[in-house]
């Protein structure tokens, strides 16, 4: 089994992506350049976060558009498990694998600090570690993080349980005075209508070890890890 | 009478006597292309010739320096066949000018100072200061300044760890910008800027050169007028994304072994690039313009010479290896030009499609601008700035809304408006981010830790430069040990009014002699550093200011203390001795206006001791947290303590100190501790074999801040007032 974490010029949590995989998780983890668009042997893809090409233009919105992408998108079409974390979750809507968009944060500042998300749905690939309506404890850092959608997708989303995590108070209270960038119903993270892939803001990866304030992250990258593991498992059997 | 030359060296912003020392040095009148490089090099920001003979006085070896001031960035010997590589470099003039061009351009130099050394950058640090807050010009300095670092390191991938901002008049028409960038690389892979080996080619390589930051060096060097104000075409602009893609090309190509030396173009640019590697490595570069990737048209030789074009570097490389050069720098889309060659007649030679067009000694250019020696006297203010009683200030019974006051003041105020708009985690090494007295970073593949911390105390410079200075070394270092760290090594960034003024430079003179006995004394070297100076305007120089930057090593990341109470029932204990000395306090500020009053002594002996017993105390494990007592005094640190661990406490402070000296003095040498009730029999040996003074001063817990003297309460407030005060006073006047 072996993770790919994406490497855009401009991409700098690939090395946070690659860490808690590979040194944490003790998973097979390869970069893979923005150039390459062979996917062959890989079980997972991880778009990290950064400032892919700059954030010219938009975030995102030039890394839509690289070799590597046009396999991410054929992987995710194919069912493979793809994850993007912050800049990796803005190209991921970029790219059309997600709905919605991105615009700069409510206040028109950057924002560096560690939140409280509330799991929405625990039955995805991403979150069935997690308990239901649990609180994480999660690392954000970024400045374009305002997730907006149309209401009528919106609502779509709702209801197919596309929404996985929802900005809230440490207790769990989802509300305007916890939502730190502005996202439309407190957003912070979703999945596509297939279940496999997601996109969030917050960095699970940045969460994965107690010297560093804490391991909530391992829940989300636990879950994958598990996941493809059964799936493994079960490739074997048949 | 005018010597002669003096109006072409007047053009160039150099003096009479300095031009006849440009016609000793070549043997002939300089081309106006020959004056133009002398302009920019013999600058006072590029050849530190007012500076340089009194930074003589630091201490810059020991046995963990590796390299010491006088390359790129100092580097000292952290164990594990590691090394910390640091520097701090000022970047105000421009930000006065365009805040956040100017904040962004100086994160971006001070990065390439790191890994021109072929180190990693792991941490940014920035020591900023502004005027009155309440002016809507400097919350938009302010606003733009920390915006233009955050957008810069965020993006470049280093995070922002630490740092201080503080605010005074003086600072109002010439705000500090001062960043520091800290790497970490193996003793092996050190890189030099030095050229060497005749016939081996000079590569530029990254961004390709335009007109922007024309003679930025000379504007750095001159006081800012409204003449120099419109000189917006002296800042130049940043792009971190073409850094960022500089910085992953650079560090791949130092795995091969093409590399002779490199160097960042900064100040001066191309010119000092060139003449400064050749300089070193005792050697001359012949170089071609028309052979630099410009970005502009019709640009002449002098100005693809000094222009400061952000994101580029000079590599010189082994002869056959271009080829490998070049094959990196395309594969991250960057330029990598050779535009000529290394010689071994120690002239920088400069052609313009093949014909020389300028010719000096690389040495003259780099390294023999004539010193300065400028007249030093004690300013007739002085006296009147020591002379106030504080004594005479009116006391009260009830100090809690004292304590609010300070605690809201923009200096002492938590920071957290700025830190929040720096990414303080990426690279996932931070152990103690921003928020704390210093922060802590994980050295990967090791146990150990570093610790870093930026200070600088301009109330107290102003008072006594030479304790104020002597006290940014002292508290710089109290910091690191309060986290758990052994302080190391210190880069320094000294900023002050324009030297030619008597009253300046007496500052200047006694600031440096000041932290030089303080190094000694603390036994810390300066690894590395820079002078800033002309910080003035038509209205006012700025209070002397001198920055220091300081690491620590931790030897054990399990042994590292936060400023916040974090248990209840833990004793809180004083490791020093509170004294009666108010002087120079934000205290005196806030009840007189004035920044006034005797600085406090400054006992270096003392301070030593209560930095080993509080580092001795952690490593231990005894200490649970430490905070030192720095501005705003006792009572402003108790309340940190007790914000910042979500936690109160019950004091009684010993009689015999008048409250508001007791409460709000900044006397130095002082931490807060908290231990186990278990652990203070052990604490208080300790002390009494360090000789040490220490003092119990009641228990964590609660949800209330009480401090009491003799069963007389002077303050007693809960913590979610002195939270709210705090955490939210410097984004309320922001957000105005």
């Amino acid at each position: 089994m072996k993770f790919a974490v994406a490497v855009f010029p401009g991409s700098n949590c690939d090395v946070d992506a690659y860490r808690a995989l590979h040194d944490v998780l003790g998973q097979k983890v390869e970069y893979l350049w923005h150039r390459e668009t062979d996917l062959s042997g890989f079980d997972g893809v991880i778009l990290p976060g950064g400032f892919s090409y700059g954030d010219y233009l938009r975030p995102g919105a030039i890394a839509r558009f690289s070799p590597l992408m046009t396999s991410v998108m054929r992987f995710a079409r194919d069912g493979g498990i793809v994850i993007g974390v912050c800049n990796g979750f803005q190209l991921l809507t970029e790219a059309g694998l997600l709905p919605g968009a991105f615009l700069r944060n409510r206040d028109l500042m950057f924002v560096c600090d560690t939140v409280s998300v509330r799991v929405e749905n625990t039955d995805t690939v991403f979150t069935h570690r997690c308990q239901a309506g649990q609180v994480l404890r999660l690392p954000i850092a970024h400045g374009d993080g305002n997730y907006t959608v149309d209401p009528a997708t919106l609502a779509g989303m709702e209801q197919r349980g596309q929404v996985i995590l929802r900005y809230c108070s440490p207790d769990g209270t989802v509300d305007e005075a916890h939502n730190p960038n502005g996202s439309v119903a407190n957003i912070a993270g979703i999945i596509n209508e297939q279940g496999n892939v997601a996109g969030m803001m917050p960095h699970p990866e940045r969460a994965v070890e107690n010297l560093l304030g804490g391991t909530d992250g391992l829940f989300i990258l636990q879950s994958m890890v598990h996941e493809l593991e059964r799936r493994q498992h079960e490739t074997c059997r048949c | 009478m005018k010597l002669a030359g003096a109006e072409r060296a007047e053009r160039v912003c150099l003096t009479g006597a300095e031009y006849a020392r440009i016609l000793e040095l070549i043997g002939r009148e300089p081309v106006d292309l020959e004056l133009d490089l002398f302009g920019v090099m013999w600058s006072e920001h590029c050849s530190y010739k007012t500076s340089r003979p009194l930074l003589r006085l630091f201490p810059t070896t020991g046995p963990a320096v590796l390299q010491g001031p006088g390359e790129n960035a100092g580097i000292v010997d952290i164990g594990d066949g590691l090394a910390v590589v640091m520097k701090v470099e000022s970047h105000n003039h421009p930000s006065a000018v365009e805040p956040y061009q100017g904040a962004a351009t100086g994160s971006g130099g001070i990065i390439r100072d790191i890994f021109t050394m072929g180190a990693r950058p792991v941490a940014m640090l920035d020591s900023l200061r502004f005027g009155d807050l309440r002016e809507v010009r400097q919350r938009s300095l302010f606003r733009g300044v920390v915006k233009g670092i955050g957008d810069y390191d965020n993006c470049m991938g280093i995070p922002t760890v630490a740092g201080e901002v503080a605010f005074d008049d003086s600072y109002a028409g010439n705000c500090l910008v001062n960043a520091m960038c800290v790497g970490i690389i193996r003793h092996g892979d050190i890189k030099r800027g030095v050229a060497a080996g005749a016939g081996n080619p000079v590569i530029l390589v990254g961004a390709t050169t335009g007109r922007d930051g024309m003679g930025g060096a000379s504007f750095a060097s001159v006081d800012l007028t409204a003449a120099s104000q419109e000189r917006k075409s002296a800042v130049q602009v940043g792009d971190p994304f073409l850094e960022k893609l500089l910085l992953e090309a650079c560090l791949e190509l130092f795995e091969t072994d093409a590399v002779v030396g490199i160097q960042d173009l900064g100040a001066a640019g191309l010119t000092s690039a060139s003449c400064e590697t050749a300089a070193r490595g005792g050697v001359g570069i012949d170089l071609d313009v028309a052979l630099v990737p410009r970005r502009e048209e019709g640009m002449v030789p002098a100005e693809v010479m000094i222009s400061e074009s952000q994101e580029r570097m000079l590599v010189i490389a082994r002869q056959g290896h271009e080829g490998e050069v070049r094959r990196i720098f395309d594969k991250w889309g960057l330029n990598a030009a050779v535009i000529g060659r290394v010689t071994d007649d120690g002239m920088l030679t400069i052609r313009n499609e093949g014909t020389i067009v300028g010719q000096v000694p690389a040495k003259a250019l780099a390294e023999q601008a004539p010193p300065r020696y400028p007249e030093a006297v004690r300013p007739a203010w002085q006296d009147d700035l020591v002379s106030l009683d504080v004594t005479r200030l009116s006391q009260q019974d009830d100090w809690t809304e004292t304590l609010m006051a300070l605690l809201g003041t923009p200096t002492i105020a938590s920071k957290e408006w700025v830190y929040h708009q720096y990414d303080s985690v990426v690279r996932t090494n931070t152990v103690i981010g921003p928020g704390s007295d210093a922060a802590v970073l994980r050295v990967d593949g090791t146990g150990h830790g570093i610790a870093l911390t930026i200070d600088g105390p301009g109330r107290m410079c102003l008072l006594d430069p030479a304790m104020g200075a002597a006290m940014a070394v002292a508290e710089a270092a109290r910091n690191l040990v309060c986290s758990g760290a052994k302080p190391l090594a210190l880069t320094d960034c000294l900023n002050f009014g324009n030297p030619e003024k008597p009253e300046v430079f007496w500052q200047f003179s006694q600031a440096v002699k000041g932290m030089s006995d303080a190094c000694q004394k603390l036994g810390i070297p300066v690894i590395s550093g820079n002078v800033s100076f002309y910080n003035e305007t038509s209205a006012s120089a700025i209070v002397p200011t001198p920055v220091v930057g300081m690491v620590g090593v931790v030897e054990d990341l399990v042994h590292i203390c936060r400023q916040g109470f974090c248990e209840p029932d833990s004793i809180v204990v004083l490791l020093g001795e509170n004294t009666d000395e108010l002087g120079g306090s934000e205290y005196v500020r806030l009840a007189t206006g004035r920044t006034a009053g005797r600085v406090p002594l400054l006992d270096l002996e003392r301070e030593r001791k209560v930095q080993e017993l509080c580092l001795t105390g952690i490593c231990r494990g005894l200490i649970r947290s430490a905070h030192d007592v720095s501005d705003g005094g006792l009572a402003v640190t108790l309340a940190e303590c007790c914000v910042s661990g979500q936690m109160g406490a019950h004091l009684s402070l010993p009689v015999g100190i008048r409250p508001d000296a007791l409460l709000f003095g900044e006397a130095p040498s002082r931490i807060i501790v908290t231990v186990g009730a278990g652990d203070l029999a052990a604490l208080m040996d300790t002390a009494v074999e360090m000789g040490v003074p220490l003092t119990v001063l009641g228990t964590t817990g609660g949800t209330l801040l009480d401090i009491n003297v003799s069963d007389k309460s002077l303050v007693h407030v809960p913590i979610v007032d002195l939270a709210a005060v705090w955490h939210g006073s410097l984004s309320q006047v922001m957000n105005v």
